[in-house]
């Protein structure tokens, strides 16, 4: 009887669920939809004229993903799907070692204090650099690297862009995390006479946990943006950032590509995003109303 | 009592915290035999906390000597000689009442097999049976204390030693609480040193209870509880109870508390 209730609940709770996406999505469109068409209306020229460049109906952008480029080629959104797979690499790998770069850094940082003054001033001036500015420095640099006769592939010079802009909000959320412990439940771990191992794994790192998912949420976008910035100064065509180049020498006469391809970088990143909530899901247990 | 049965044995405990700071104990004596439950009673900032901290190896007294089953309390503590219980649960939200139990078993290296044993034998005894796979924020305060309790006993600690463990508690559970810590006690043997602020539920458990005062911290008195045993709810309306509830509250009194 419960268990019926509950699950009548859970599907209540999917549905209105899917029915606010759907509102949400229609309101977008609306107010697109909408903006355009006053504007077209009245003729305004502020901020900016709307005309079917400057701004494409939602319903071409989204039809140009399944009209060929050329006459008998695949649809773009086959391309695109390829292309996002390949971004989609060099992020999920930016990501993992910047994650696990970032956690390294800030259990160090939890653990010797004195590496707080040390190192964190310049883990923050790191993020202060334009990653626009970075990124041929390393992908390009990276590429004449050789070690022992085998030089990094290009979608790896772009994984670390990507973990550049990974491992800082791991890092710093590490820190707290790690000290977010309850001084009774440190005091406890001591009646035990626990090690310093068994303290970090067994209660440091779980309690971290929340802490570190908030991280890995922003981390999982940023990598995406990261490798997406990564491909532009290094002339790769297989990613997403090669045909947004591309796409943007082409806008005055299909702009709705350029809209294309955006939309799907976007999804990109909203993927990975749902990947780590889905993750989080299944790791973190704690009462409902921490988790966010 | 000989000093060979005694699992505590205090002489001349002094803490003072901080430079030329508080005064948090002076000059404690106490001992502690096997198999009795001694209540520490006192006004907050009597130290009775940090006595029971100094006793657990948890805060380095300023000058005396204390000896636990024979050894220094920092030895006993490296013996995993104790459990101990606070007034807040202190459970780990990401593990379940099974696995919370468990972990002091985990961190001494039982294996898989003994650690499920023991778990579902302490289950029983704290009357969690069916609760195992539950998290710790689905079950009320009086049951979360309950499961840090079977934490506390599930290595067969020599000592326990109990922070105002049922503090936080309401009154009726609190009750029900003291009454199976009793038959815990009473069916483990074990030795007990239990911080309250409760006149009444000090009295209740134990054989003994230690009158402290504040400023400093100090043992004013030690009054010997002979109500028999094993005790009830009756126990609660004997009238020696009350005589004995009167003699505890004189005591804080002439202490210098302000009750």
């Amino acid at each position: 009887m419960w268990d019926a209730l509950r699950v009548t609940s859970r599907i209540g709770s999917a549905a209105a669920r899917i029915a606010v996406l759907v509102l949400v999505l229609l309101g977008l469109w609306a107010l697109w939809e909408g903006y355009r068409a006053l504007w077209e209306e009245t003729g305004w020229t502020r901020p900016f004229r709307v005309n079917a460049t400057t701004m494409p109906h939602l319903h071409d952008i989204v039809g140009a993903l399944f009209d060929p480029l050329r006459e008998g080629e695949p649809l773009l959104a086959r391309f695109m799907l390829d292309a996002a797979l390949f971004t989609a690499k060099e992020a999920a790998v930016g990501f993992a070692i910047g994650a696990a770069i970032g956690f390294l850094l800030g259990a160090l940082i939890a653990r010797f204090a004195v590496l707080q003054r040390g190192v964190m001033p310049y883990i923050i001036a790191s993020q202060t650099i334009p990653i626009l500015a970075i990124a041929p420095i390393v992908v390009v640099g990276l590429g004449n690297v050789s070690i022992l006769g085998w030089t990094p592939k290009d979608w790896m010079r772009v994984a670390v862009i990507a973990a550049y802009l990974t491992f800082f909000p791991v890092t710093v959320n590490t820190v707290r995390g790690l000290r977010s412990a309850d001084p009774a439940a440190v005091e406890l771990m001591e009646s035990y006479a626990a090690g310093e191992w068994a303290v970090f794994w067994k209660l440091r790192v779980p309690a971290s946990l929340p802490y570190l998912f908030s991280a890995f949420k922003v981390a999982a976008t940023a990598s995406v943006v990261g490798a997406v910035i990564g491909e532009l100064p290094s002339s790769i065509q297989s990613g997403l950032g090669g045909w947004i180049i591309n796409f943007n020498q082409y806008y005055a006469l299909d702009p709705e590509n350029l809209w294309a391809v955006n939309l799907v970088a976007a999804l990109l990143g909203i993927s990975f995003f749902l990947v780590v909530v889905l993750v989080e899901k299944l790791v973190v247990h704690r009462p409902p109303e921490i988790l966010v | 009592m000989s000093t060979s049965e005694a699992v505590v044995s205090a002489r001349s405990i002094s803490k003072t915290f901080g430079k030329g700071g508080v005064n948090a104990l002076q000059d404690i004596d106490l001992e502690v035999g096997q198999g009795e439950f001694i209540s520490l009673i006192g006004p907050s900032g009597c130290g009775k906390s940090t006595l029971l901290r100094v006793i657990g190896d948890l805060v380095e007294p300023s000058s005396g000597e204390i000896l636990v089953n024979g050894k220094s309390a920092h030895r006993a503590r490296l013996d995993r000689d104790y459990g101990i219980v606070f007034q807040a649960a202190v459970l780990y939200d990401w593990r379940t009442v099974a696995k919370n139990i468990a972990l002091p078993l985990e961190l001494m290296g039982y294996d898989r097999a003994t650690r499920a044993g023991r778990v579902r034998e302490l289950l029983h005894l704290m009357e969690l049976d069916g609760f195992e796979k539950h998290y710790p924020w689905q079950l009320s305060g009086g049951m979360q204390q309950r499961v840090s309790i079977a934490r506390a006993l599930s290595f067969s600690p020599a000592l326990l030693l109990m922070d105002e463990p049922f503090g936080a508690l309401d009154e009726m559970t609190r009750e029900r609480l003291n009454v199976e810590l009793l038959r815990i006690w009473a069916e483990l043997g074990s030795t007990v040193i239990f911080v309250t602020h409760s006149i009444s539920e000090a009295v209740y458990l134990s054989t003994r209870v230690v009158v402290m005062s504040p400023r400093p911290g100090r043992i004013t008195s030690v009054v010997p509880i002979d109500l028999p045993q094993p005790r009830t709810f009756e126990t609660r309306e004997d009238p020696r109870f009350f005589e004995l509830v009167t003699q505890v509250r004189e005591a804080l009194h002439a202490g210098g508390a302000e009750l």
